[in-house]
C-alpha cells in the first residue's frame, strides 16, 4: 500500500478544508469511451463546447491536442513527436517505470474526499512529458468535456518538463448545456525541473448547477518558471480551486492570475498558495474579479521559508452590483527573517468619474462599464499570453457584464 | 447653439453656479475667464453632465433641446465633446481602445497618432502616469476621433511645455477649424466651442468671438476677448466684484 490505502478510503469523507461540501455519491461515475478521430468531424454541439473555452477544432497553430468526455480519452493527436510525449496517465504508468514518481508527488491522496475518489478509482487523465531542452514552440491543447448530467469527472493530469524545457499548456473545461449540473475533480500534478518554464491557462465554462473541485500542485526545480492563468467568466454552480506551488529550487519564480466573474447563483472560491521554499525565489499571485450578485472569495497565500524570497500578492475586486458576497482573503507568512513579502487587497465599485469620462466620448453606460471591466480584469495582468487575452475579452464582450 | 438660462449648480454640497445666462451661437468661439475657483469647471461639467454637480435651477438649451437632465453619453453623441483639465486615470483601459471607440469603432486616427505624439502611448493605460502635455495630447487625440460639433475645453494650454503648446494649439486649430471634409481647402464646418483659459496663450491659435468673465458664480462681464484680457492682466478680477455688471445681454 505505497500511500496507506486505509488512509485514503478514510479520506472519503473527508470534507476540504475549504469550499462548501458536496455529496459526491450524488454523481455517477461512467467510463464509457466516446471516441473523436479527427476533431473537425465532432459533432457540432462538441465543436461549439470546444471553442467556447478556446479550444480550437483545427488544431493549426497547436503542438497538440488532448479531449476528454467524461473521464475517458477521446482524441489525442501530437504534431511535434520529437521531444514531447503526449499519451494517457494509465499508459504512462504502464510505460515509464518512473512514472510512478510523478504520480501523487505534488498533490496527496488523502487531501480531501475528491483526491481520495480519484486514487481509489484511478482515474486516468493526461500525461504530457517534454524531454530535456526541447522547447515547445505551440501551445498544446486539452479539453475536459462534460456531457452526462450527473455524471462525475474526475481526471488525473501529470505534466512533466524536463530540464531547460519549455511548454505552454492550454486548458478549456466545459459542460454540454444539458449536463451541467455534473460534478468536475480534476487533479493536477506539474513537475517543472530545473531551468525550464511552464505557461498553464485554463478556462472554465461550466453550467449554472456545475460543481468544480480542480486539485493542482506545482513542484519547482531551481532557476524553473510556472505561470498559472485561471479565467472563469461564466456561471458555475461551485467552485473551489486553490492551487499550490512549492518552490523548491534556488531562484524558481511563480505566478499566478486569476481572472473570475461570480455571477448570479455562482459561487467561486478560488485561491493560490505558493510556498518559497529555496533561496532567492519570487512569487506573484494577482487576482482580478468582477462580483455581480454572486459569491466570491478570492485568497492569496504566500509562505517564505527561505532567504531572499520576495513575493507580491494582489486581490482587486469590482463589485458591480448589491447582494451576492466579495471577501478577499490575502495571507503572508514567513518562518525567516529575510524575506520581501507584500500584499494588497481592494473591493469597491467602479468610480463614477471614469465611467462618465468614457461616456462623454459616446459610449454608453453599459459600454463604458463594459470597457473598464474587461480593462481591470485583463489589462492589469502583464504576461498574459496574446491569444488568451483575445479570448477573455471576447468572452467579456458575450457576457455583457455592463447591464 | 448653446444657451444656458438662469443656471444653478451645487458641486460637494456647496450652490457653486448661482444663476448663468450664456449663449454661444453657431460656429462661435467663446472664452471664459475668472480667477480660481470661481465655477468655470462646474460650468463646463454642468454643461456635459457630470454626475458631480447638481442642477437645482434653470436649463441648458443645446441645438435647441432642452439637455439639462440628459446623460453625459446623449449629450456626447448630440455633439458635445470635452477636454478635461483633470481627466480621471482609466486603469486598464488602453489609450487607442477609446480613440478607436470614440470614434464609433473607426480605427483609421489610430495611425495619425504621430501627429499628436501619441503613438507610444496608445497601448498605455488611460492618462495613467501621463504627464500633464501628454494628457492635453490625449485629451485632444479623443476628441478628433469624436468630431464633435460643439467642444467645451478646460485650460488646454495649462501644465504644458512651450513646444507641446504650439502642437496643442494647432490640433484644437484643426479641431474647430474642420477642413478635412472640403478637401483641405477653406473651412466648411466652424465648430463651436467654451474654452476656459487663464493665460490667454490657446487665442494666439483660435480666433475666439466673444469672452466672459466668471466670478464667484456669476458671469461679471461680456466683451471682446482681447479687450478682456488685457483689462484682466492690467487690473485682475478685483474690479469685476465692484463693477457689478451682471445683467449681461
Amino acid at each position: 500500500m505505497p500511500h496507506g490505502e486505509d488512509r485514503i478510503r478514510e479520506a472519503l469523507s473527508k470534507k476540504s478544508e475549504i469550499g462548501s461540501d458536496i455529496d459526491i455519491d450524488a454523481y455517477e461515475s461512467n467510463k464509457d469511451a466516446e471516441v473523436i478521430d479527427d476533431l473537425n468531424s465532432a459533432p457540432e454541439d462538441i465543436r461549439t463546447d470546444m471553442i467556447n473555452v478556446g479550444i480550437s477544432s483545427d488544431d493549426t497553430g497547436k503542438a497538440g491536442t488532448f479531449m476528454f468526455i467524461g473521464n475517458s480519452l477521446s482524441h489525442c493527436s501530437n504534431k511535434v513527436q520529437e521531444g514531447l510525449e503526449m499519451i494517457t496517465t494509465q499508459e504512462a504508468l504502464a510505460k515509464y517505470d518512473w512514472a510512478k514518481d510523478y504520480i501523487w508527488n505534488a498533490v496527496k491522496p488523502d487531501k480531501d474526499k475528491y483526491t481520495a475518489k480519484t486514487y481509489l478509482e484511478d482515474s486516468d487523465g493526461y500525461f504530457i512529458w517534454v524531454k530535456p531542452g526541447y522547447h515547445i514552440k505551440d501551445p498544446v491543447q486539452t479539453c475536459m468535456l462534460i456531457r452526462k448530467k450527473k455524471s462525475v469527472q474526475n481526471v488525473h493530469n501529470i505534466i512533466i518538463v524536463d530540464e531547460g524545457a519549455s511548454l505552454e499548456l492550454l486548458t478549456g473545461c466545459t459542460t454540454d448545456t444539458h449536463a451541467n449540473d455534473a460534478l468536475h475533480i480534476g487533479v493536477s500534478e506539474i513537475y517543472v525541473k530545473k531551468n525550464a518554464s511552464v505557461t498553464f491557462s485554463m478556462i472554465h465554462n461550466w453550467g449554472k448547477d456545475t460543481a468544480v473541485r480542480p486539485r493542482t500542485a506545482a513542484i519547482l526545480e531551481e532557476g524553473a518558471s510556472y505561470v498559472n492563468n485561471y479565467v472563469i467568466l461564466e456561471p458555475v454552480g461551485t467552485l473551489q480551486s486553490n492551487p499550490v506551488a512549492y518552490l523548491n529550487g534556488r531562484g524558481a519564480t511563480c505566478k499566478f492570475n486569476t481572472i473570475c466573474v461570480a455571477q448570479k447563483g455562482s459561487d467561486i472560491d478560488s485561491g493560490g498558495v505558493v510556498v518559497l521554499n529555496a533561496p532567492d525565489t519570487t512569487a506573484e499571485i494577482m487576482s482580478r474579479s468582477i462580483t455581480k450578485g454572486g459569491r466570491m472569495i478570492a485568497r492569496g497565500r504566500l509562505v517564505g521559508n527561505a532567504d531572499g524570497a520576495k513575493a507580491h500578492l494582489e486581490c482587486r475586486s469590482i463589485v458591480l452590483e448589491d447582494g451576492g458576497l466579495t471577501l478577499a482573503i490575502p495571507e503572508l507568512e514567513s518562518t525567516v527573517a529575510d524575506v520581501e513579502m507584500t500584499h494588497e487587497a481592494a473591493v469597491g465599485k467602479i468610480a463614477r468619474d471614469q465611467i462618465e469620462y468614457l461616456m462623454s466620448r459616446g459610449l454608453t453606460e453599459d459600454d463604458a462599464v463594459s470597457m473598464i471591466v474587461r480593462g481591470f480584469l485583463v489589462g492589469g495582468i502583464r504576461g498574459l499570453p496574446e491569444h488568451l487575452e483575445r479570448e477573455i475579452n471576447e468572452t467579456i464582450e458575450k457576457a455583457n457584464l455592463g447591464n | 447653439m448653446l444657451e444656458i438660462q438662469d443656471l444653478h449648480v451645487e458641486a460637494g454640497g456647496r450652490e457653486i453656479l448661482k444663476g448663468i445666462d450664456l449663449k454661444v451661437e453657431e460656429g462661435e468661439t467663446c472664452v471664459l475667464f475668472g480667477p480660481n475657483g470661481s465655477g468655470k469647471s462646474t460650468l463646463l461639467a454642468a454643461i456635459m453632465g457630470y454626475g458631480t454637480c447638481t442642477v437645482t435651477q434653470g436649463k441648458i438649451l443645446f441645438k435647441g433641446q432642452d439637455i439639462t437632465h440628459m446623460s453625459v453619453d446623449q449629450r456626447a453623441r448630440l455633439g458635445i465633446g470635452m477636454m478635461m483639465q483633470r481627466p480621471p486615470n482609466v486603469t486598464g483601459v488602453k489609450l487607442g481602445d477609446l480613440v478607436k471607440a470614440a470614434a464609433g469603432g473607426d480605427d483609421s486616427l489610430l495611425e495619425k497618432a504621430d501627429e499628436f505624439r501619441m503613438k507610444e502611448f496608445l497601448d498605455r493605460e488611460i492618462n495613467v502616469g501621463f504627464s500633464g502635455g501628454e494628457i492635453k495630447r490625449s485629451e485632444l487625440m479623443q476628441l478628433t476621433a469624436q468630431r464633435p460639433d460643439f467642444v467645451l475645453l478646460d485650460e488646454p494650454e495649462s501644465g504644458v511645455d512651450l513646444e507641446s503648446i504650439d502642437l496643442i494649439g494647432k490640433k484644437v486649430h484643426e479641431l474647430l477649424y474642420d477642413t478635412r471634409a472640403c478637401g483641405g481647402g477653406r473651412q466648411n464646418r466652424h465648430v463651436s466651442s467654451l474654452v476656459i483659459t487663464h493665460t490667454g496663450q490657446i487665442l494666439d491659435y483660435i480666433g475666439a468671438d466673444k469672452a466672459y468673465i466668471l466670478q464667484q458664480g456669476l458671469i461679471r462681464c461680456q466683451g471682446r476677448p482681447m479687450d478682456l484680457l488685457k483689462d484682466i492682466r492690467e487690473r485682475g478680477y478685483k474690479e469685476c466684484i465692484t463693477c457689478r455688471m451682471v445683467k449681461i445681454e
